[in-house]
């Protein structure tokens, strides 16, 4: 049977896919650290602001929008907190964004591999500003069993900063709301206008 | 159910009509040498008698000595299978004849066992990594990987 070159994708491609994924994987070998140590320097400003800063942090941390992302298995726990038992629409979160343009929370549910952590990391640089990330479950956290494995990333901080830690393998629904609280309580604490360094 | 075939008399058929192919007759599987592997292949597909139309997978395994390379073959027109194995004793650069060219479900296994145990397929149209990417080095699966 004659095999037709056309259907397999061409190797200056593959190459190029390949470089892409040794770049990142050099670039990424340190770990990024919370938002909260080095966002949000900006200018000091001497306008004091706070009363509107409470209003846009209520108006953020209540309408949360996750963007559709989830690699792997803990997606199913995401799913039983979408859905009527859990209900994670209590929180103004049910719309799950398939455009990361308009998303402005990822909730990294799953196992990353290296070649899959390019796409990871341009849905996450699609996403507009302000934006979070919460790493749920254990290969969200740290690469959780397959951390010396030789093709998952150890965790997400490698590849995006990350909000919110949630351990499990995979949680409950309810230690992913207790995360997702947290990062309301987080978001709750930013002070967006004032210039001044978060509390 | 789908019937295993007897491996003795499948072994028996085989040497005759691909004399020297055959090495272990009897067992779960018929193994047969790396060299004839391809006309084994055509056979078992092509004669009347077994006609295996399907190839449900391929296996790849490292036994430090040699590697064996594993064949589900199924008959969705007879309803019977079989497993044929074959053993590849050379470490550096092992090879093998490509059986995509009768089984298009090959195509995918057979990169895939290329891309996490190295044995390279001859006669593989795309013969290139599959889970990891290019410029990867090593081959995890083999046991000295590590």
């Amino acid at each position: 049977m004659a095999v037709e070159k056309e259907v397999y994708s061409s190797d200056k491609l593959d190459e190029a896919e390949g470089a892409a994924i040794e770049a990142l994987r050099t670039a990424s070998q340190k770990v990024i650290g919370d938002p909260d140590q080095w966002l949000g320097e900006l200018p000091a400003g001497n306008i004091f602001l706070t009363t509107l800063d409470i209003a846009l942090d209520w108006a953020r941390r209540s309408s949360l929008w996750p963007v559709a992302a989830f690699p792997a298995c803990c997606a199913m726990e995401f799913m039983s907190t979408s859905a009527s038992r859990f209900d994670i629409s209590r929180f103004g979160m049910e719309v799950i964004r398939p455009s990361p343009r308009q998303a402005d929370l990822m909730i990294t549910a799953g196992t990353l591999t290296w070649k899959m952590a390019p796409q990871i990391k341009r849905i996450y640089d699609q996403m507009a500003e302000p934006r979070w990330v919460i790493a749920m479950g254990a290969c969200g956290v740290s690469g959780g069993t397959f951390a010396q494995s030789y093709s998952v990333v150890p965790g997400y901080n490698h590849i995006v900063p990350v909000d919110v830690y949630i351990p499990g393998c995979p949680p409950r629904p309810e230690a992913l709301l207790y995360g997702i609280q947290m990062l309301q309580k987080k978001i709750a604490k930013e002070r967006n206008l004032s210039g001044s360094k978060k509390e | 159910m789908t019937q295993p075939l007897n491996t003795k008399e499948v072994a028996t058929k085989l040497s005759q009509k691909v004399p020297g192919s055959v090495v272990q007759p009897a067992g779960e599987a018929v193994l047969v040498d790396k060299a004839h592997i391809l006309g084994v292949a055509t056979y078992l597909k092509e004669a009347p008698e077994f006609d295996f139309d399907f190839l449900a997978d391929i296996t790849g395994a490292d036994y430090y000595d040699y590697f064996e390379v594993v064949y589900h073959l199924t008959s969705f027109n007879k309803n019977h299978r079989l497993i044929v194995k074959t053993r590849i004793s050379e470490r550096g650069n092992p090879t093998l004849d490509s059986v995509t060219g009768l089984w298009r479900g090959a195509d995918f296994q057979e990169r895939e066992i290329y891309d996490l145990m190295g044995i390279a397929f001859q006669g593989h149209p795309n013969l290139k990594r599959i889970f990891l990417w290019e410029g990867f080095v090593g081959y995890p699966l083999r046991k000295e990987y590590l």
